[in-house]
């Protein structure tokens, strides 16, 4: 990465958080407090201390997932709001497929067999738009934001009506298959719900890479993602990475539901991850669509939202949901504006 | 008897629908993606609550969810027309924003997490048609999406949104101020969103957590399942909350999971943008910057 795409991909975030520091100063005055005991709270709270650190991971892990599949969309040109349901539905196929298991397999063994069905779940709802985008030129961010519903209304039916264990919400225990939590290796830990899955977030994140900048299906998708006609004219097949992208974004989403179903509580509950699709939006744009970036950005939202429930006995934790969306609205407005202002600097400085 | 109930209750909740299609139709229209109607609802409905609780009277409340809605399509304005953001993402942050904004205040006026007190409404209890026509707003439901057709067909200023929706540079060409026109469809978006949000929580007499519940995203499914006209926006309004009314009747009949019936609105806008019943074509300039 050179400097000039170095500049413009840093820029954005920078002044995004500067704008969330500000407006969470005034949001924090408002409440009475001040605003540097509770940043040092959220801190302290956060990456402070191993149980703290542990509960950043575990949001981390999810949200990574998530970015990692709105972010492929992003690649390909496809914006895919539908990572809500994905992750949900993921999680629910993993479930449903633990259950049917019998019980004593090895973890290892069984983990390929849960990351395909979770991939299932998720690639199955993003196979929808896909396909209804590249036969029908149908808007994909209408279709994911109707299938959020569409979907979660569905799950919603299977696990009451269905799967539930009698008087909960939540489906039966995994048989086997459950992962090792980090508090297993690591004691300071303890009773936080970072867990195994983290390792499978690092390898999605590095396959995406790969599969991004050194695959021919990763350079076409890419290519569509740039100049959709560019890339047709080359002899792209435009409609077949459409409907790829779409699904395999909704697969790695899909895959994300394994952090709670097969490392956290063992089974799939609703609302498990709510808030994790659309957070995966805002953490693809501040990462802008690298997998590194992605990582990092994954921390920061997971810092904050677990920073939120540490503050709250001095600041209501909704004020984290409010810089939430100062972040994702002022990246959002100023990429293009830093974009514009380095190029005409740069001109300025040509002449 | 039985079929005036099944129908004011339609017309009950098709109120917070019809609002919040108009100010999608209206959006679209001109060019703009009517993601944030959800929060402009949210925004309005707190508004609204908080107004009337601190005031007494319900008609300050409704002013303060017009202030408010505009409030919210302001922000979306700036950041898609004057900052050329991308209209998906900002329209989903003005809805983060809108559901953390009320929370925050919530706790901040009302030290609740889940619900404000008792506020005043309009007059009007029990059910049926004599009740709801004390309500203003009610009213305004009813005549707001013929009233949206008149301004977009017959007068000057609907042409002019119709143009910018279109083509935008055709309509700079021939002196349309587009940016003027744009920021004006969006306010008044936002503002009749916001009215729906008002009408949620008079109603209901209070504001509670997320109250609006995804009633924005159907009336975005309205804006699109009626084909970006006003006229196709309302039967689809009234489609969907007979269809919520039906829901409602068959609760403990165990005839259909009610979870089936939710899902009509979204499955319908799905099957109409998949072009099964027909072609439906957004405005050309949907969801671009202009260039102007």
């Amino acid at each position: 990465m050179n400097r000039r795409t170095l500049e413009e991909s840093l820029l954005p975030p920078v002044v995004a958080l500067l704008l969330a520091a500000v407006v969470g100063d005034v949001l924090i005055l408002s409440f009475g407090q001040s605003p540097g005991a509770v940043y040092r709270l959220l801190l302290e709270g956060t990456w402070g201390n191993a149980y703290g650190f542990g509960q950043v991971l575990y949001k981390a892990t999810t949200l990574t997932f998530t970015g990692l599949a709105v972010g492929l969309g992003l690649r390909a040109g496809l914006f895919n709001i539908g990572a809500e349901s994905q992750v949900a539905a993921g999680g629910f196929v993993a479930a449903v497929a633990g259950m049917l298991l019998p019980a004593g397999i090895p973890a290892l063994l069984c983990l390929p067999l849960f990351v395909l069905a979770a991939a299932l779940g998720g690639g199955i709802v993003g196979a929808v738009p896909g396909v209804l985008k590249a036969k029908f030129g149908a808007h994909e961010v209408i279709v994911t934001i109707m299938l959020n519903f569409i979907v979660l209304a569905l799950l919603n039916y299977l696990t009451s009506a269905k799967v539930h264990v009698p008087d909960t919400l939540h489906t039966p225990e995994l048989k086997s298959g459950a992962l090792f939590r980090l508090s297993d290796v690591i004691p300071a830990f303890h009773g936080s719900a970072a867990n195994a899955t983290i390792l499978l977030a690092v390898i999605a994140a590095a396959v995406f890479g790969w599969y991004l900048f050194r695959t021919r299906r990763g350079f076409e998708l890419r290519a569509v993602g740039l100049q959709p006609r560019a890339a047709e004219n080359a002899g792209v097949h435009v409609g077949g990475v459409v409907w790829r992208a779409l699904t395999v974004s909704g697969a790695i989403a899909g895959i994300g539901g394994l952090n709670y179903v097969l490392g956290y509580k063992h089974y799939y509950e609703e609302g498990f991850a709510s808030g994790a699709g659309y957070l995966g939006i805002a953490v693809a744009l501040v990462g802008r669509n690298h997998p590194l970036g992605i990582v990092v950005a994954a921390l920061l939202f997971a810092t904050l939202s677990q920073g939120g429930l540490v503050v709250n006995a001095l600041v209501p934790k909704q004020m984290i949901d409010v810089l939430q969306a100062v972040v994702i609205l002022a990246v959002a407005t100023s990429v293009p504006e830093v974009r514009r202002m380095l190029r005409t600097s740069r001109r300025t400085a040509a002449t | 008897m039985s079929v005036l109930d099944f129908l004011s209750q339609t017309l009950r909740i098709a109120v917070p629908f019809l609002l919040a299609a108009a100010g999608g139709v209206l959006s679209e229209r001109a060019g703009l993606i009517a993601l944030g109607l959800e929060g402009y609802m949210l925004g309005g409905a707190f508004c609204a609550a908080a107004v009337s609780f601190a005031s007494g009277s319900p008609w300050l409340g409704v002013s303060a969810a017009l202030v408010g809605g505009a409030v919210l399509a302001l922000v979306y304005a700036v950041g898609t027309i004057r900052f050329r953001g991308d209209q998906v993402v900002i329209g989903i942050a003005i809805n983060l924003l809108a559901v953390g904004l009320t929370r925050f205040f919530l706790r901040l006026f009302f030290g609740s997490s889940s619900n404000s007190p008792r506020v005043p409404g309009f007059g009007g209890t029990g059910t049926g048609f004599l009740a709801l026509a004390y309500n203003p707003l009610v009213w305004i439901g009813v005549i707001v999406l013929p009233t949206l057709g008149w301004i977009l067909y017959r007068t000057p200023f609907g042409l002019r949104v119709r143009a910018v929706g279109e083509h935008p540079a055709a309509a700079a060409s021939v002196g349309v101020p587009v940016t003027r026109v744009r920021y004006i469809a969006v306010a008044f978006s936002g503002m009749l969103a916001a009215l729906g949000g008002a009408y949620l929580a008079l109603d209901q007499h209070q504001f509670t957590d997320g109250m609006t519940a995804g009633r924005g995203f159907i009336a975005l499914a309205a804006t699109i399942f009626g084909r970006w006209n006003p006229k196709g926006a309302g039967l689809a309004c009234l489609l969907f909350a007979a269809a919520e009314t039906l829901q409602i009747r068959l609760q403990g009949t165990h005839a259909i999971p009610s979870q089936f019936v939710e899902m009509i609105p979204y499955v319908l806008t799905i099957v109409a943008l998949a072009g099964v019943v027909g072609r439906s074509v957004p405005p050309a300039a949907l969801g671009k910057p202009s260039t102007e």
